[in-house]
């Protein structure tokens, strides 16, 4: 019976707990991108330096405030600098829109053609962020670190395994949770969340309501930076920070939006677990899960452990390859990818 | 002098020209049915009176003004409004969603408007919660011309409304757009089921390669022996 307790604790502690965690940020990356995708027709490969430099823009105001003693114990003081960074996160793209994508609409573009344009703002605001923050990694999380430790908890329950949980991790957890059921109310009952829905839908028809595009845009913009800022603060948080990190998130977020069904927002947060999911699944060594498990002695040799960490990417390339080729428009079903 | 009257338009989509010289007028409260041969420039002819084709010459007024140069959203805001043949409802969104976006930009007694709307198309009001795109087609065509309403038009264009859809669903469409002219709305349309439309209508105006071949009232147009015998099939 305890070997069972233990193995279920060890499962929360290094599976559960970390895939949720790491599910709710994809799943806030991917509903940036979805919803770009569905106003703009584009993937907007700049999504993840949007995110850095969110979150770049977050931490340097979180180190000021730290500087002149300000913060608010036990919450850490990202929390208190996040508006800022949401806010220039918004400045940044609106102005990268009025720049740059607004050129592309009046034009009418093709898709890939704002798609390779997305790829160029990525290469700019990339350098941006490194400017901005340098290349090194960066922790910035402070305020109370755990809300239990593996040690209390052993204390408190007598089991031989321990189950942490971070700080950062409860709060990712709720402001995902806060944010996503802000961005549904939005989208299912204001006007301009219909507005949105609507223009989505179909562009010439929400023209000939009298809908404004730019206006569209300019709310689809603002969303995606909050969003962009929030996934990567929480990302920073949990993890650290280091720049070229989202770069690589790209290819994760970009699986989950496409697996739930490309334009469809409940299919990116469901996309998102599914790829965390998989990712912590597959590269987690279950030795000593199997060992508790197995209740005796036995004990395998190997670490049992499916791929090695380092090929987590590909969890979310094999899984974004097998859904294009079985069921192109996602499982929640959106637009063909 | 016609509260819709469109005159003399030319043009058409760079080249050659697919519109040569063809007039059309509607008033308040009467329909006017476009019908012709295919590739007559029927569909063009509404695109050119709503502003989606610029025209080389002519001009189109409103109630008396001159908006021949007004984009399509400008035209909304002078009392006109369109039905496009496809794709014309918001197919994820619920049925009362594609009303309010109808009246998006008309923040005024939006409410009042959809409850009118409601009395007009009962099965709307039933199916108000449902998304359009799971209608079926006579009903989604309903919610379209319904989405067009909401902007309280004077001038209600729609272009071939019953394509697609069952010979009963036509008949009782055209009901409905019989009613929508008694409530003092110019109806302008093209049809391809020439002969049912051409019943209703108080002007006809058969089109042939961009220029008006015949013009009279439904009835004497069905009566007219060439019209039957090139048109209607006899």
């Amino acid at each position: 019976m305890e070997d069972l307790l233990n193995a279920a604790v060890l499962a929360a502690n290094y599976i559960v707990i970390p895939a949720t965690v790491y599910g709710c940020q994809l799943a806030l990356g991917a509903l940036g991108v979805t919803l770009i995708y569905s106003v703009l027709r584009f993937s907007n490969f700049a999504h993840g330096e949007t995110m850095a430099f969110g979150t770049a823009v977050t931490i340097l105001v979180t180190l000021s405030l730290q500087g002149i003693g300000v913060g608010i114990f036990p919450l850490p003081t990202a929390l208190l600098a996040l508006p800022v960074g949401i806010l220039a996160t918004i400045g940044l793209t609106l102005a990268t829109d009025r720049w740059v994508y607004r050129f592309y609409r009046r034009k009418r573009s093709e898709p890939i053609i704002f798609l390779i344009v997305s790829i160029g703002v990525m290469f700019v605001m990339s350098g941006l962020v490194r400017f901005l923050v340098g290349t090194d990694d960066r922790v910035f999380d402070d305020g109370m670190r755990f809300l239990i430790t593996a040690r209390d908890f052993k204390e408190l329950t007598g089991l031989g395994e321990g189950l942490a949980i971070r700080t950062s991790q409860l709060i990712t957890l709720t402001t995902a949770l806060t944010c996503v059921g802000l961005l549904f109310w939005f989208l299912e009952h204001t006007k301009t969340g219909k507005m949105m829905r609507a223009f989505s839908d179909n562009e010439d028809l929400a023209l000939l309501s009298g809908i404004d595009p730019e206006k569209i845009v300019r709310i689809a913009w603002i969303t995606a930076a909050c969003l962009a800022t929030l996934a990567g603060t929480l990302y920073g948080l949990d993890k650290s920070f280091k720049p070229f990190v989202f770069q690589q998130l790209l290819l994760p977020i970009f699986a989950a939006a496409i697996v739930g069904g490309f334009g469809n927002p409940l299919g990116a947060i469901a996309g998102g677990f599914l790829i965390a999911f998989s990712e912590v699944a597959l590269t987690y060594p279950y030795k000593r899960l199997i060992t508790y498990l197995a209740q005796s002695s036995w004990e395998p040799e190997g670490l049992l452990q499916l791929m090695s960490t380092d090929y987590k990417y590909a969890v979310s390339f094999l899984i974004l390859v097998m859904v294009l080729l079985v069921r192109p428009t996602g499982i929640l079903g959106g637009a063909k990818a | 002098m016609a509260y819709l009257k469109a005159q003399n338009m030319t043009g058409g989509y760079g080249g050659a020209d697919i519109l040569r010289g063809c007039s059309i007028e509607v008033d308040k409260g009467k329909i006017a049915v476009i019908v012709g041969p295919n590739g007559a420039g029927k569909s063009t002819a509404m695109k050119a009176i709503f502003g989606m084709l610029t025209l080389r010459e002519g001009d189109i007024r409103v109630g008396g003004e001159d908006i021949s140069v007004l984009p399509p959203q400008k035209r909304v805001h002078k009392g006109m409004s369109f039905v496009p043949q496809v794709n014309n409802v918001f197919s994820s969104l619920t049925v009362e969603e594609n009303l309010e976006m109808g009246g998006a930009t008309s923040n005024s007694r939006l409410q009042e408007t959809i409850a009118e709307i409601y009395d007009l198309f009962p099965i709307l009001a039933e199916k108000r919660r449902q998304s359009a795109g799971e209608l079926s087609g006579g009903q989604r065509q309903q919610v379209a011309v319904a989405r067009a309403l909401m902007t309280k038009p004077s001038v209600l264009m729609l272009d071939e409304p019953t394509a697609g859809v069952s010979p009963i669903v036509i008949h009782e469409l055209f009901d409905k757009i019989i009613e929508i002219a008694h409530r003092g709305i110019a109806i302008l349309m093209v049809e391809q089921n020439a002969k049912q439309a051409l019943e209703i209508a108080d002007t006809g105006y058969v089109l042939v390669q961009g220029e008006n071949r015949f013009t009279d009232n439904g009835p004497a147009l069905l009566a007219d022996d060439e019209v039957r015998r090139t048109f209607l099939g006899g």
